[in-house]
């Protein structure tokens, strides 16, 4: 019995780790998407990042200041997502993928430029990284049967970054329904001209909500490669940002539902790696391709077909454009 | 507030005069001089315009003449290049909605600027939300929505998903917004474009209490008979100028279209007695159910050679299912049409390609939706349907130069402008595209004709002519069916009447003897409504996107 709570607490442990980028890219999306400006470049923001902070973390030896300019770079991949998409009325698809492309390109040159490892970055350690914190009165409550293992093997012993994506929730939910922005932001992505007839500038609008999202995205990047990892390594978000997008749409552009989309493929993958040669009576040992695939595969079912008909903002993918 | 300003500048303000003559009111809104160009369109050219406080004042014109564009520049969406507003007396600089709204300008725009997934109180509150968490401003937005809906009678639930509501109520929640706003000079945009008869009717009876209160309305539209049933004064306008400026009491529609057009028109369609003629068609107990819902329920007709039979209805109650029976687009459920000697059943159904081989024309209800491809060019449209014909073809590929002269006959034929077959049909105004629409389905001298709302977003002028070509088709032997909202055109053209309700034929009059009290009657089916407002509210989202420049 201890034997498997343990292993299923160390599963939901690694579940969290894993969703932690997910949770901010799709909160990222959130903000984006719901203010009309569709943000397939949540994958090339997040690599992008990653490498910023991997890099200026190595040189400068603080997480901190890596963090700082990897939220930095998120944000003006986020700028250049909105000069083309809101300011030049450009088509959000290919503006996004020309991001992703960019961001993949330019990672893998500039870091062969600068660190001479084959577009790695030098390997982090010590305060260069985000490490585990141990959350108060870990020892006291890891007496307590269960619930302190709970606290100490689940919720204690995250990095700063990984309390922060599951902060992200709550927030951007409290900054959506319970603010004015919020209230703006959801309208001008379902009708940019009852904002601009309001007397609101739906331009202005559209880009606080890129930048947040840039700030998201960029804070998910630092966990990659300063949290999770201890390097930038090429092509690193191995898709992550996509995924990201999947669970936003599955959780229909709304947080919580978001969030547990999130989770369900961290799960997977979480998973995925728990199974690996492992033998599963009647069955057999599965084969690791199988599970490794098996976050995509269900993201596809269930797109398909099992969440329903998933209602888009009205008005996204549509630059504004004032009718005479 | 500014009836106290009337009364405090009533008489005395005068001076020896009893009765003071309105123009010396200050106004509540003056433009001097405004002009306003795209590109090479004068949209405006040198309007000038005074509306008296506490009045309705209409401004009319038809499509394109400048009325949706100066009101624009007042709301602030575009800045005017030249010319003065005065509000109140005093010169104002209006750069931004923003600016309009803080002068207590409000605006109900034609295509309504609500946001559907928001409650009502959303809407309301959206750009005037006060502090920057909705939690305390929302409490006050609510107390003084419902402050505003009963000093009004604008009953709404301030909880509603806005998109749920019938039409009518949601143009409810754009007044309402205005006034949230503290507007005290509302502008209507083209308010009953989408309004049924009895939502009209309660709209203007709505203004009436806003009149009695002191607000001042500025009512724009092309119809003519809103003009006489609700305003005060009235400025028509025409090609982007200010033509003429009336006492509505002192005018008639006669002297409205004239000053409209720019030359005498028929409001009334010229025609002679019918003259029916064999049965060119005959359905027979046609049912369509789509979703659960009853769309049809057991409709019978036949149309004549030589005789025009007009659907009246109230929107969205089967006229459109109808139409879609008899032209082969809804495949049949039951019954039966005869056509000639064809026989369509639900065992032996023909496509809408075969329907039109049958000699059957159709111009559809909604021209955006499946009368043209408004991204393709006049030629393009003006053989939608018939380009498979050998005339436009060559062996592989189309022949453009048969099909471009085609187009320019077309177009000549009937007055379509500009005469260009080049030209995109979505750059074409509302009549124009219609009159490209029902040349096309016109010129093939088709048996039966199929007209859905032959005049909707059209002008005056357009509405004669298509009038008149259809009562010549009639004349030349064709069977025409038209479904319209306008019971003014199914009394005007029709030769017979069949009224429709919830899916069914309610009633049938002889076109000379009909009354519009009576088909009123029959439409409402002297009972309730509510679920024929809700379908309308369907139908008629797409409706009317009209080329205003």
């Amino acid at each position: 019995m201890d034997d498997f709570l343990l292993l299923l607490l160390s599963t939901l442990d690694s579940t969290l780790r894993v969703s932690a980028p997910l949770v901010l890219c799709a909160m990222a999306g959130i903000f984006s998407e719901r203010s009309g400006i569709i943000d397939i470049s949540l994958e090339g923001k997040l690599l992008g990042s990653a490498f910023a902070a991997a890099a200026v973390a190595a040189v400068s030896g603080s997480a901190f200041v890596g963090l700082g300019a990897a939220i930095i770079t998120s944000i003006l991949m986020a700028l250049l997502h909105g000069f083309a998409c809101i300011t030049h009325r450009g088509n959000q698809v290919v503006s996004g993928l020309a991001i992703n492309i960019l961001a993949s390109g330019l990672t893998v040159t500039l870091g062969g430029a600068w660190f001479h490892k084959g577009g790695q970055t030098p390997t982090l350690s010590g305060d260069a990284r985000f490490s585990p914190i141990t959350l108060p009165g870990a020892d006291f409550l890891s007496e307590i049967p269960i619930l302190g293992s709970i606290y100490v093997e689940l919720i204690s012993g995250h990095n700063l970054l990984v309390y922060i994506a599951f902060l992200a929730v709550p927030v951007t939910w409290w900054v959506l329904y319970k603010t004015r922005f919020g209230l703006r932001l959801r309208a001008v992505g379902e009708n940019p001209q009852a904002v601009d007839t309001a007397g609101i500038s739906v331009t202005f609008l559209r880009y606080r909500s890129v930048i947040i999202a840039g700030i998201l995205c960029g804070i998910a990047g630092a966990y990659l490669s300063t949290g999770q990892n201890a390097a930038f390594g090429k092509e690193m978000s191995a898709g992550q940002g996509y995924i990201a997008l999947a669970a936003m749409i599955f959780g229909k552009w709304k947080p919580v539902p978001g969030l547990l989309a999130c989770m369900l493929f961290g799960f997977l993958d979480a998973m995925a790696v728990r199974l690996q040669g492992v033998a599963i009576p009647g069955i057999g040992e599965i084969p690791v391709q199988f599970m490794q695939a098996l976050p995509y595969v269900l993201t596809v079912i269930l797109l398909a077909g099992f969440i329903g008909k998933a209602i888009a903002p009205k008005a996204i993918g549509r630059p504004y454009v004032k009718e005479r | 507030m500014s009836v106290e300003r009337i009364k405090a500048q009533g008489p005395d303000a005068v001076g020896g005069q009893s009765a003071p003559p309105p123009s010396i009111e200050l106004p509540a809104i003056e433009l001097k001089a405004i002009s306003k160009s795209f590109g090479p369109v004068k949209a405006n050219q040198n309007v000038d315009l005074k509306v008296l406080p506490g009045t309705i004042h209409g401004i009319i014109g038809e499509n394109g003449a400048g009325k949706s564009t100066l009101m624009s520049i007042l709301y602030g969406f575009y800045e005017a290049d030249s010319g003065e507003i005065l509000i109140n007396g005093q010169t104002k600089k209006i750069h931004s909605s923003r600016d309009a709204i803080s002068f207590g300008i409000g605006m109900v725009h034609q295509h309504f600027m609500l946001v559907e997934t928001f409650t009502v109180l959303e809407n309301v509150m959206l750009g005037a939300e006060g502090a920057p968490l909705l939690n305390k401003s929302s409490q006050t937005a609510r107390e003084e929505l419902l402050k505003l809906s009963k000093e009004y009678s604008l009953a709404v639930d301030p909880d509603a998903m806005t998109g749920d509501l019938p039409v009518g109520l949601q143009q409810r929640v754009e007044i309402l917004k205005a006034l949230y706003r503290g507007a005290e000079i509302l502008i209507l945009d083209e308010p009953t474009g989408v309004l049924t008869p009895q939502e009209t009717d309660q709209l203007f009876k709505i203004l009436d209490i806003l009149r009695s209160r002191g607000v001042s309305i500025i009512l724009i539209t092309h119809k003519l008979q809103e003009i006489m049933a609700i305003t005060d004064r009235v400025s028509v306008m025409r090609a982007g100028t200010m033509v003429s400026e009336r006492e509505t009491s002192a005018t008639s529609k006669n002297e409205l279209a004239e000053l409209m057009v720019g030359r005498k028109v028929l409001l009334e369609v010229d025609k002679t007695d019918a003259n029916p003629g064999e049965i060119l068609l005959d359905a027979k107990n046609l049912s369509y159910r789509e979703d659960g819902i009853t769309k049809l329920d057991d409709v019978s007709l036949t149309l004549r050679a030589g005789e025009i039979v007009g659907i009246a209805g109230v929107s969205g109650n089967g006229q459109t299912e109808l139409l879609a029976a008899l032209s082969g687009i809804c495949p049949l459920q039951t019954g039966s049409i005869d056509i000639g000697s064809v026989q369509i059943t639900p065992h032996a159904l023909k496509n809408p390609k075969e329907f039109r081989e049958l000699s059957v024309g159709h111009v559809p209800e909604d021209r955006h939706r499946m009368g043209m491809v408004t991204a393709f060019n006049a030629q393009e449209t003006a053989i939608m349907g018939f380009h498979e014909d050998p005339a436009y073809n060559g062996k592989i590929l189309m022949d453009n130069k048969a099909v471009q002269e085609h187009c320019t006959r077309l177009m000549q034929d009937y007055d379509v402008r500009p005469e260009d077959p080049k030209l995109k049909s979505a750059n074409f105004s509302g009549g124009n595209q219609q009159k490209l629409v029902l040349a096309r389905e016109m010129d093939r001298r088709p048996e039966v004709l199929l007209v859905g709302q032959p005049t909707r977003g059209v002008d005056i002028g357009a509405i004669e002519f298509i009038h008149k070509n259809l009562i010549a088709m009639r004349d030349a032997g064709s069977a025409i069916l038209v479904v319209s909202v306008e019971l003014e055109e199914i009394m005007s053209l029709s030769d017979r009447i069949l009224v429709m309700f919830e899916g069914r034929i309610v009633g049938e009059v002889a076109g000379k003897d009909a009354d519009a009290r009576q088909l009123g009657l029959l439409m409402g089916n002297a009972g309730t409504q509510s679920k024929s407002s809700e379908q309308q509210n369907n139908n008629n989202t797409t409706h009317s996107e009209e080329i205003s420049a």
